[in-house]
Order: structure tokens, then sequence, then C-alpha cells
């Protein structure tokens, strides 16, 4: 009585995402499945979903062979998927997500919709998954979606159930309430496949840990006989530092200063609402908090992507409220934006167009609107050696980097030059763990170097990491000040709006 | 795009194609970027055979009483339409002459379409700038009168000018309320026919004794110069155009604005964040299309007889500088080969339709097909057991969802 | 259940952005009122009169019409814009804008109307009516529109599936009678649709560029057959023009009979579509499906719905929609194929969409509203009132423009429409 995959391997182009990998899961047992971005986990949990077709290997269910080439088949087989971006649909409500795909209909194909919406109350009480069903998924908060996804897989009566990263988005205090969801289903018999890259989390929840690296298993471990550091040298094969080496900060004078801003998001609601603080040359202040409580807008704020409503930024002796981001760039500030590829880069442009997508209006790149391709060359040949960024030359589109890689792009456009305000969000998002050292010891060789930094994460550990000072935001407000030793618990209630 | 979902790519070497090796020998990649487009004109062709061959009402009633007959009159039918497409395309020196005049606004007005792309705007509006663009010229082609060494030149201008303005319109509605391009430049263009019946019949620009909205000849000086001698009719049109396709290439790879252009065109919010003044870029972009277009615009006025302007001077070049744009890639010098083959086709067309009886409207049809052809390169590969690197789809245009 | 976590989003701030639209909206009332009063009512005599009909020669109830000072009549119409223009200044803000606006240009229609009609008569139930019939092809337009964006494909191909329907509609309407035509015309839409759904899905083309290859290929095949094969058989284009069919006692309702219920077909299984495709995609489960498509593909994926291949349905089935539309174009308002003749319909269809909010009811007001635009230029041109009629046939585009600029306020379109699904 278990699920099975055997010898799965996947082959991407150019990549070997899972090389013969195995893994099983009994009814009523928690497997954590640990690894670093790109080791391969969800690649072999598309597979096992029917998202991905392995090209070798099998899966069986109580000794069955199944043969899954769509989710269809994979949700008749009983297994479920509680997807890290959730897989719900904005504008439709809560009941409509949950039978999407198993409506109740009546006469016509009419949707019966009192029977629906019984399903999702019926659902909802069992395992204690306090949901409204007639409200819209974007007027919910995260971890109500994330509910959501969970009755939904309920509803489709699985047996197994794969929660890719399913912490990622939620509050310590949410992760706690989520663990004991996830051991009433444990105790309803349900396997569960628990996907993570936090290493205390597996061990806390898990009956066995499967580590994952560069798409193989390399290693299996019962909670009760290892430790953290075991895991982490199993994760990335070599030992590896957890914290971010730094000596004590020697603040200066106020570099960045915001104060009471308001800022608005896309549906016009206030994300940003009346937020002060100050930044100081040579320390590294960092914004905490569960995503979506204004870190975004606070950033477009202050760099000039986003009208702000009321309120004033000043950079040292400049008003920069409302600048343009040229502005602010020729005032010496660096901007990595929270979203490499949406915002960061442009996908179709070399890596030399890349490394110069923000100064190419000045010299060396260019004289009035005369590019200046030889000396950007050259300064592009340099960064890319100087930042380590592998590429076969400067001139292949960044869209074909590593994910790393583009990364390192974007450093080194920003961090080339002199600067006085480094701002960087999210700045080790989604890249491997060699990448994310490094840029985390650029940011603090530009901090020791003098700059203000401003950090923004929604991992917590990174931000107790690197930062100076910890700010926590709070639905678009300073929910607390911390010390980057102080207590997680009291940071986490932070996050959670309840002050300590 | 998730970096989760998709495993860490390492940068593959661009695999090669066995069969494109061997057929070109080294497989440079100028044989690689010809194979795709001569498979696709060949079965345009194919396609266009059938065509001719099942629309003839005489010989499908006769298939019925005699099949080998009928057959054999098909062939035929089909043999004297392509001979005459092709010896009124490259057959003789009038021909070429002709290709190449056909070509000329063609040219300017592809890129025109071309220019859009490259800033992520797909301007379907050519044909409502040419009309702008015609119009303005007519009028300094009318009321100014100077040597032709300065007038042409101004005439040419006044015709960039007007088709700026339209398009130029277009791109501030975008830019100021996000009113999506390809609706309203459509819109454009036909409240620019409405615009030139109107104008065309009021006194001062109406051809006098006229009573239908045609405008007056435009005089000597403003007319453009044949090249060859009276007897051909390509002008020195074509090689102004020629020039603009070294000044379309040199902004866009050039220059500081092309960048923006490009950048803006293939990210606009990395554009905002590096500090670009996207609105600005939008409505520059598509007023400078605007202003190629109506250069061809002008073309229709200065470059042929009668030297008039009515409201049908665009004919169908304004639609025709899409399929243009689209099978040169949006890249200048791939647009110039591009235009040479429209125009090429549509002068055999109007000797096809002349000599075999075939109408004209067939190079429409053998166009669409082509750019369906290169734009979907898998089809190309499927029908002929090509193999080759899955080339990613290249989005253009941007729906009106964002 | 006892406490339940949402956040009701609450709109604390106007944005300038409003402001400024409301102020934009404000002027454009009062500029309006200005040319109602200057032109409209003071460039009459004080004493003219002007008249509506209310009822149409083949009425069963005659003579039903009204009578009125022209001067007054446009004197107080432009009072009310001068009053509706200055709420909106004074308000800043657009609560009930659109409706403000709406009232607004009604009444300056209405006052045109009166003024070019001082000293004579005109029959607004004729004008009505013809707003329905040209409102027929648009609507349609609209419905093959939103039923593929609803599933995430944009078919700006629409003005050559109606222009290829038309064509096809006319040879077998004429050779093999009215409802070979309409069966045939619809096929047709329904094979571009598929063509469409092809280059869009199986090849990733860009769906735009595709849609706007798609509508040059309808044009250059439909003329160069027009000319080769038209031309030298007359008798095939020359349909038997479709009838209307008087629906017994609701047709004799004044003003509503003549204006709803005495058409052809067309109108009627225009209006069931309207509806059922309301009903279909909002209460069912095809429609839930199709909307989730065209939300979020990949959930629906995770959940085993076939994106692709309710892709593929929903644009095949919408050219039936489109197919039927230029049947209608051709066998019922014009009773021939001529060269280009849908004439730029089938983007106004598509901007009908747009301000119609991607809703089946929303198509078919919007789909009056443009309609009405051109019949109004129809009925205005022939009253002969000194506007150039070539300004009034501009009317139907230049309100496209303004609909897409969105001064009358815009929807979210579909969150996936005109991105193509790749499954890996």
């Amino acid at each position: 009585m278990a699920l099975v995959l055997e010898g799965i391997t996947k082959r991407f182009p150019g990549v070997l995402a899972n090389d013969n990998v195995s893994l099983s899961v009994a009814p009523g047992e928690v497997v954590a499945l640990l690894g670093e971005n790109g080791a391969g986990k969800s690649t072999l949990m598309n597979v096992l979903y029917g998202l991905y077709t392995a090209d070798e290997g099998r899966i069986t269910i109580d000794g069955e062979e199944m043969s899954f080439d769509s989710s269809a088949d994979a949700i008749a087989a009983g297994v479920g998927m509680v997807h890290q971006h959730f897989m719900l649909v904005p504008v439709f409500t809560v009941t409509e997500n949950v039978v999407l795909g198993q409506e109740p209909t009546g006469f016509g194909g009419m949707i019966d919709r009192d029977t629906a919406r019984e399903t999702v109350m019926n659902i909802s009480e069992r395992y204690n998954l306090r949901v409204d069903p007639d409200v819209l998924i974007e007027n919910i908060p995260v971890g109500v979606q994330q509910r959501v996804e969970i009755i939904k897989v309920m509803n489709r009566e699985a047996q197994y159930v794969i929660f890719d990263e399913p912490t990622a988005v939620l509050t310590p205090q949410e992760v706690e309430e989520f663990f004991g969801i996830l051991k009433g289903l444990q105790a309803d018999g349900k396997g569960i496949v628990f996907i993570t890259h936090k290493l205390g989390e597996a061990i806390r929840v898990a009956d066995r840990i499967v580590v994952m690296r560069g798409g193989k298993v390399v290693g299996e471990a019962l909670p009760a006989e290892t430790t953290q550091q075991d895991l982490a040298n199993m994760m990335v094969g070599r030992s590896v530092d957890l914290t971010v080496p730094k000596a004590t900060a020697s603040p200066g004078d106020v570099v960045l200063e915001v104060r009471d801003l308001v800022v608005l998001d896309s549906r016009n609601v206030k994300a940003v609402d009346g937020v002060s603080f100050d930044v100081r040359a040579g320390e590294i202040v960092g914004i905490a908090g569960v995503q979506g409580n204004g870190q975004t807008e606070l950033i477009e704020g202050i760099t000039g992507l986003r009208p702000v409503m009321s309120g004033s930024v000043r950079m040292g002796e400049n008003d920069i409220t409302d600048a343009h981001p040229r502005d602010l760039h020729q005032l010496g500030a660096s901007h990595i934006p929270e979203d490499r590829q949406g915002s960061g880069l442009v996908l179709d442009f070399s890596v030399l167009e890349n490394m110069i997508l923000d100064s190419y209006y000045d010299r060396p790149f260019s004289r009035g609107v005369f590019m200046d391709w030889a000396s950007t060359r050259e300064t592009a040949q340099d960064l890319v050696t100087q930042y380590d960024v592998r590429t076969p030359g400067v001139d292949v589109p960044v869209s074909t980097l590593s994910g790393g890689n583009q990364q390192k792009v974007i450093v080194a456009r920003e961090f080339a030059r002199d600067v006085e305000l480094v701002i960087a969000a999210q700045p080790t998002r989604g890249i491997d763990v060699g990448s994310i050292e490094y840029i985390h010891n650029q940011i603090v060789a530009k901090r020791d170097a003098g700059a203000a930094v401003l950090l923004v994460s929604s991992e917590l550990d990174e931000v107790r990491a690197l930062a100076d000072r910890i700010i926590v935001l709070y639905h678009g407000r300073v929910a607390g000040e911390f010390a980057p030793d102080a207590e997680v618990t009291d940071i986490g209630l932070a996050m959670l709006g309840s002050a300590p | 795009m998730t970096d989760t979902q998709v495993p860490e790519k390492e940068p593959t070497p661009p695999k090669r194609s066995p069969l494109m090796d061997r057929a070109t020998g080294v497989g440079t990649s100028v044989a690689r970027s010809l194979i795709l487009p001569t498979l696709a004109i060949v079965t345009a062709l194919i396609i266009g055979a059938i065509i001719i061959a099942l629309s003839d009402i005489d010989i499908l009633r006769l298939l019925l009483e005699d099949p080998g007959v009928a057959l054999g009159q098909m062939v035929n039918e089909v043999s004297r339409a392509y001979g005459a497409l092709f010896r009124g395309s490259l057959g003789s020196i009038r021909a070429l002459s002709e290709s190449l005049f056909s070509a000329t606004p063609l040219l300017l007005a592809g890129l025109s379409v071309a220019l859009g792309f490259r800033a992520g705007l797909f301007n379907i509006g050519a044909q409502g700038q040419m009309l702008m663009g015609g119009l303005a010229a007519t009028y300094v082609g009318i009321y100014v009168s100077l040597p032709g060494i300065i007038h042409i030149p101004l005439t040419l201008l006044a015709g960039f000018a007007g088709g700026m303005i339209w398009g130029g319109l277009a791109g501030l509605l975008k830019a100021r309320t996000g009113a999506h391009e390809v609706i309203t430049t459509i819109m454009g263009n036909f409240i620019a026919v409405f615009f030139m019946q109107w104008i065309l019949t009021t006194p001062g620009l109406q051809d006098p004794g006229r009573n239908n909205p045609v405008s007056a000849e435009v005089v000597a000086t403003a007319r453009l110069p044949r090249l060859f001698g009276a007897d051909y009719r390509v002008t020195i049109g074509l090689l102004v155009a020629i020039a603009f396709v070294f000044a379309v290439h040199w902004l866009l790879y050039r220059s500081s604005i092309g960048f923006e252009f490009r950048a803006v065109g293939s990210n606009p919010q990395a554009g905002r964040y590096a500090g670009m003044n996207v609105a600005l870029v939008v409505t520059v972009a598509m007023a400078l299309a605007g202003g190629l277009a109506g250069m061809a615009g002008a073309n229709q006025v200065m470059g042929l007889e009668p030297y008039k302007a009515t409201p049908a001077l665009a004919g169908a070049v304004g639609f025709d500088a899409i399929t243009v744009a689209l099978l040169g890639r949006s890249n200048p010098v791939g647009v110039l080969w591009a235009a040479l083959l429209f125009g090429a086709l549509t002068a055999g067309g109007r000797e096809m339709q002349g000599a075999a009886q075939v109408p004209i409207d067939l190079v429409v049809v053998l166009q669409a097909l082509i750019v369906i052809f290169v734009a979907a390169p898998g089809m190309m590969r499927a029908l002929y057991r090509v193999k080759g690197t899955e080339e990613k789809s290249t989005q253009l245009t941007t729906g009106w969802g964002s | 259940m006892d406490k339940v976590e949402t956040t009701t989003p609450e709109v604390v701030v106007r944005t300038s952005v409003e402001e400024r639209r409301a102020t934009i909206i404000g002027v454009v009332l009062m500029a309006l009122s200005a040319i109602v009063m200057g032109v409209f009512a003071f460039g009459v005599p004080p004493d003219a009169s002007s008249t509506f009909n209310l009822s149409l020669p083949t009425d069963a109830i005659q003579g039903v019409a009204w009578t009125f000072n022209s001067r007054i009549f446009s004197a107080v119409a432009g009072f009310l814009i001068f009053a509706l223009g200055a709420d909106r200044l004074r308000r800043r803000n657009l609560e009930r804008t659109n409706l403000a606006l709406g009232i607004g240009l009604l009444l300056f229609v209405l006052a045109l109307l009166a003024w070019a009609a001082a000293d004579s008569s005109f029959s607004l139930v004729g004008m009505l009516r013809s707003t329905v019939i040209s409102s027929i092809v648009i609507t349609l337009g609209a419905l093959t529109g939103l039923t593929c964006e609803r599933v995430g494909v944009i078919n700006i191909g629409i003005e050559g599936q109606l222009l290829t329907g038309a064509f096809v509609a006319v040879i077998l309407s004429s050779a093999f009678g009215t409802w070979a035509g309409v069966a045939g015309a619809m096929v047709a839409g329904a094979m571009l649709g598929a063509l469409l759904a092809w280059l869009a899905i199986r090849f990733s083309v860009d769906q735009i560029i595709a849609g706007v290859v798609i509508n040059i290929l309808a044009l250059g095949l439909t003329s160069f057959l027009a000319s080769r094969v038209l031309s030298k058989a007359q008798d095939l284009n020359a349909p038997a023009r479709v009838l209307s069919t008087r629906i017994p006692i609701l047709a004799d309702i004044p003003v509503i009979g003549p204006m709803f219920f005495d058409h052809t077909f067309f109108v009627y299984v225009t209006l069931i579509l309207v509806v059922a495709l309301h009903f279909g995609f909002f209460r069912t489960r095809w429609g839930l499906r199709a909307r989730s498509v065209g939300e979020h593909p990949k959930a629906a994926d995770t959940l085993g719905i076939d994106v692709l291949r309710v892709r593929y349905q929903n644009v095949i089935g919408a050219g039936l929609i489109a197919g039927f539309g230029g049947a209608f174009l051709a066998l019922a308002q014009i009773s021939r194929f001529e060269e280009n003749m849908t004439g730029g319909i089938g983007f106004i269809g598509l901007a009908a969409m747009i301000f119609g909010r991607w809703l089946p009811f929303g198509a078919l007001a919007a789909g009056l509203v443009f309609g009405f635009s051109g019949a109004l230029a129809q009925k205005v041109g022939i009253l002969g009132t000194g506007i150039p009629s070539e300004f009034m046939l501009m009317l139907p585009y230049v309100a496209t423009v303004i609909v897409v600029a969105g001064l009358v306020g815009r929807a979210r379109a579909p969150a996936a429409d005109g991105q193509p699904y790749i499954k890996q």
C-alpha cells in the first residue's frame, strides 16, 4: 500500500532535470522532499501529477502501474497537488474554484450551485479549513487561498497529496496553523509529500526526509537522527555557511529618508499607509513581511515607478518624491528590482544590451543619440568577468542564462557604479545557492563601501542574515522594528499584525 | 514565469539541423535563414495554382464531361497565369522596372510597420497614414513653386509630416489612454478615407471640372524624376526608400533612440524601470512609423501618373506593408527583400490580370499565405520534414489585457 | 464557521487620473451643451416645429406622432446637458459617469434630430428600427470576439470571417437557397476560426498577427473569386432576399413592435444567441470551464481541463457565429456580394466587445449604440443639414476610437487574453 516512483528520468533541452529518481510515500506518512531551487523537486512532482511526462521510469499505486498523461489522470488515481503558485482563478468565487473540473450539474449542464456550496462547507468543516464559500479569491489573503487549494484537493478525494513549498508565502503563525492541518490530513490516512527547502520545517513535520540535488536523490534521513547542518551539506554537496560573514555596521549620515509615505496599489487601495523610516550610509535595513503587505508598492513608490499619494522621500539633500527613475539613477541610486524578468531585464536583449539597460543614455555608452557599441562591449566583457556571470559570450540573449546568472547580470549592472543608495528587492529569489552566497557578499561589500542599503525579502532568514536593522511591514504600515538577533516569534507576531 | 517550475537551464549551444547542414554544405546562417522563406514561397505558389485551377467555372463544368481535357486545360491555365506573373515581374527590363516601381511604396510602408513592431506596436494604419501623407504632399505639390531640387524634398517632407501626425495621434492615444493601436489605427484608416472624400471635393484642392474627389495635378517640379528615362516608371523614389532602409537600420541599432524603442517594445516594464519615458517612446515611434507611411503616400502622388491625389491613392499598399514587414521579420534589410519580392508579385500580377485574365487579387492571397507559412515555421517543417531547432515563437504584439 | 478572514478592498482615495477624467467629461458635456444652445436651439426660427413620427407606414396603428417647438425643445435639452456637465465638474469623481455621459449624448442627439427635422417630420421609429438592424452584425461580431477572448484567444480576424461568410452565403444561397447559404456561411466562418486556432494554438503564432493575416487572406480570396467566378456567373450573385417575419400581435405594439418584432429571422436568432451565451458562460459547466481557461489556463490544466481543446472548441464555435453574421449581411441587408463589403464592421464589433465588457448583453447594448450612430449618420444625411455626409459616415469609427480610448470607462479583459498556452 503505497505510492511509488521508480527510476524517473526527465530531460529538458540541455538539462537533465530528474536522473533516475525513486521515491515512495505510504498512507498516513509525511515525506519531506528537500532540495535547492533547481534540484529537480518540482519537476519530479509535476511528473507525478501528470503535468510532465517522464522520459523513463514508472509510477505505481498499490502495486498497480499508472500512466499519467495529464493531471486528469493523476487526479483520477487519487493524487492531489497544492501548487506553490496557487492554481486559483482570481475572479471566481471559492466555491467555483473548488468545483471547477468536477462541477455538480443539473439540466442542460447547469451548475447546481447549492450542491457545490454544500460540498465546500462539508470539507471545510471536516478538515477545519475555514473559508467563506462565496467570496472572490482575489479578495482573500494568501493563507486563506491556501485553504481553498487544500479543499480543492480534498474534494477530488485525493489519497496522496503533494504540497509544493506550501510555507513560502505564510507567516510563522500561519505556518503553525498549516502544520496543524497537515497533521489532520495525516491522521485521516493521507500520504503526503512535502516539498521544501527549509531544513527546520522538514525536520519538524516529516516522518522521513528525502534530499535531492542536481536532479538526483542524494540521501535520505529520519528527522530524529539528523541535524540541519547535515541536511544542508547534503543539499548543496559541500559544507555551507548558513550565515553571511560581515563586520558590525558603522552607520553614517541618513541617505534615504522616507516620511509618512502613502502609495496605492493597482486597485487604488492604500498598499503603503504612512510608512516612515531612515536608511543611513553603511547600514543594511531589511524590510520583512509576508508578501503582499505593501513591500512591492513601497519600493515602487520610492523608486518613482508608482505615484506617491502623500508623504515624502528624500535622498541626501534631494527631494526624490515622485522623481523619475532616471533622476534616481543620476543621483547615484541602484535598484535591483523584485521581478527580475519582468522589470530588471529585457529577455530578448543580449547580455551586452542588458548590462547598459539603465545607463545607455550617457557616456561612455553613447554620445548624443549615437551608441558607442565598442566601448559598451568592453565594459560588458569586464563586468561578465568581474561578477562571474557564466555565459558563452556577451552577445547571447540573456534569456538563455540561468536565473542565477541573470540576476548576476543585474547585480553587475547596478553595482558597477559608485552609488550611495542600494535598493535590493528579493535579490536572491529562486536562484541557486552559489549565486545566493555571491550576491549576499556583494551586498555586504556595498554596505562596507559606505552605501545605504534597503533590502526587501520575503525570506525572513535572508533578512535576518543580512540586515543591521529589520523593519516589519504589515498591511502597509510599520509593525515593528527589530535587531537582527531578535526572537523569530516576535518578528513573526509583528508580521501577523499583533505587536509584541 | 516562475523559476521553480522550470529547472535552471545551463546555456546550451544552438543545435544544428543535419538536413540544413547537408543542404547548404556549411550551414551558414544566411542559407539557414533563406530556406524557410523559400519553402513558404513555393508552397504559396502551389496553393495559388490550385486556386487558379479550381476557380474557372467553365473548366469545372467540363470536368464532369471530360476529365482528361479539363485537367489539361487546368494545367494550361495555371501555366499561362504563372507565365504572365513571371514575365510581368522579371521577364524583361520593363518588367524589372515595373517590379521596382511597385516595390517603392511597399518598401516605405513596410519600414513603417516594421519600425512599429520593433517598438512593440502593431501599425495597421499605414493605409490611413499614406492618405494623410499623400494629402499633405498634394498641398505642397500644388501650392508651392520652387525649383525641383528643393521642391521634391520639401514635398516628401510634407508627406512625412502628414503621416506623422496621423500615426502620432494613435501613438498619443495609446500613451495617454491605453487605447490599443490595432483598433485606433484601423479606425484611422476609415476616418482618413472619409476625410479624403470630403476634402478632395473642396474648392482649391479639387481638380477643376470634376465632381468626384480628385485633386488637381501636382506641379512638375514636385514630381519624382524617372530613373531610367521616360519609358520606365521607376523613379528616384526607390533610391529615397532604400536610403530609408539604412536610416531605419541606423535608428534602431545604432542610436540610443532605437535602443529605447527596442527595449520598450520588448518589455515596457523594464523600460520604465530603466528610466525610459515609455509614453514618449510609444508616441514618437508611432509618429515616425506614420511618417514613413506618409512618405509612401507622397510617393503615390508625386511618383506616378496622373500625379493626383484620390481617396484610393494608397491602393492596398498599406495592408501589403504588413505582410512585407512580417516576411522581412521587421528587420530593415529583410523588409527590403520582402518589398522587392512583393513588388515583383504585384507587377507580375498586373500582367497576369491583363494577359491571362486571372485577377490580381491572387497576389494578395499569395502574400497572406507566404506570411502564414513564415510565421508558423513548424508548419513548413512538418510539411517538408525539415528538422530544425524549435524556434521560440515571437509574440510581437500585446493584447488589450494588460 | 466562527471567523472568516476576508479583506474587502476599499477604494479609499480618488486618484488624480479619475479626477482628470471627470473633468474631461464635464468639459465635454459643457461643449455639447454649447452646441445644442448655439446651433440647434438658436439656429432655427423661433416658431419652427419638428415632428417625430412614431409609426411606420406598415404599422397597424397609424398616425402616432409627436410635434413640438424645435427651439424650446433644444433649449431645454441644452440646459439639461449643461446641468449634467456642471454636476460632473462639481463632483470631481466618477460616480455614475457613464450614465451622465449617456443621458447627455442622448439629449444631444435628440436636439440634433429636432434641429435637422425643423419644419419637417422625421421617422423616429424608422431610425430606431434601422438601429436594431445595423446593430446585428456588430453584435454578432462582438459575440464572436468574446467567445474567443473568454478562453484567452484574441480574434482580430472577425472581419475576414464576416466577409467570407457573406461570400459563401451569396453563392450557396443563389444556387441552392437561403438555408444552404446560411449553413455554408457558418461553416466557412468556422473554418477560418479553425485556421486561427490552429495557427495560434498549434504553432503559437502571435494571435493578433494571425488574425490580421486571416483578414488579408479572406479579402484577397473573396475578391479574387468574385472577379473570377461571380463576374462570369452573374446568377451566382443573386441570392433571394430574406424577408421579415412579423411576429403576430407583438409586432402591432406601437414603437416597440416595428423596432423588435418585425425582422428577419437573423435578428431573432441573434437575440436568442445573446441570452444563450450569457446563460452558457455564467450558469453552466461549459462556461465555468471556458472562463477558467481564459483567466488562468494553468489552473484549469491542473484540474484536468484540456485547455487547448477548450480553446479550439470556442474559437471554431465562434466562427459559426461570425459566419452567420456574414450571411445576414449578404442575404438580409445587401442581397449581393461586393468586394470588401464588410467595410471594417468586424473591427467595430471588436470595439463593441470591449465596450460591452466581454459580456453577451454588453455586446448587444454596445452593438445598439454603434448601430444607432450608423443609423443616425444615414437619417441625418437624408434630412440634409449641411453637415458633409462624410463626417456623418465617420461617426461609428470615431465612436469606436472614443470607446477604446476609455472615455466611457473600460473593464478588465480576461487575464490570459492573447497569451499562448504551452504545456510542458
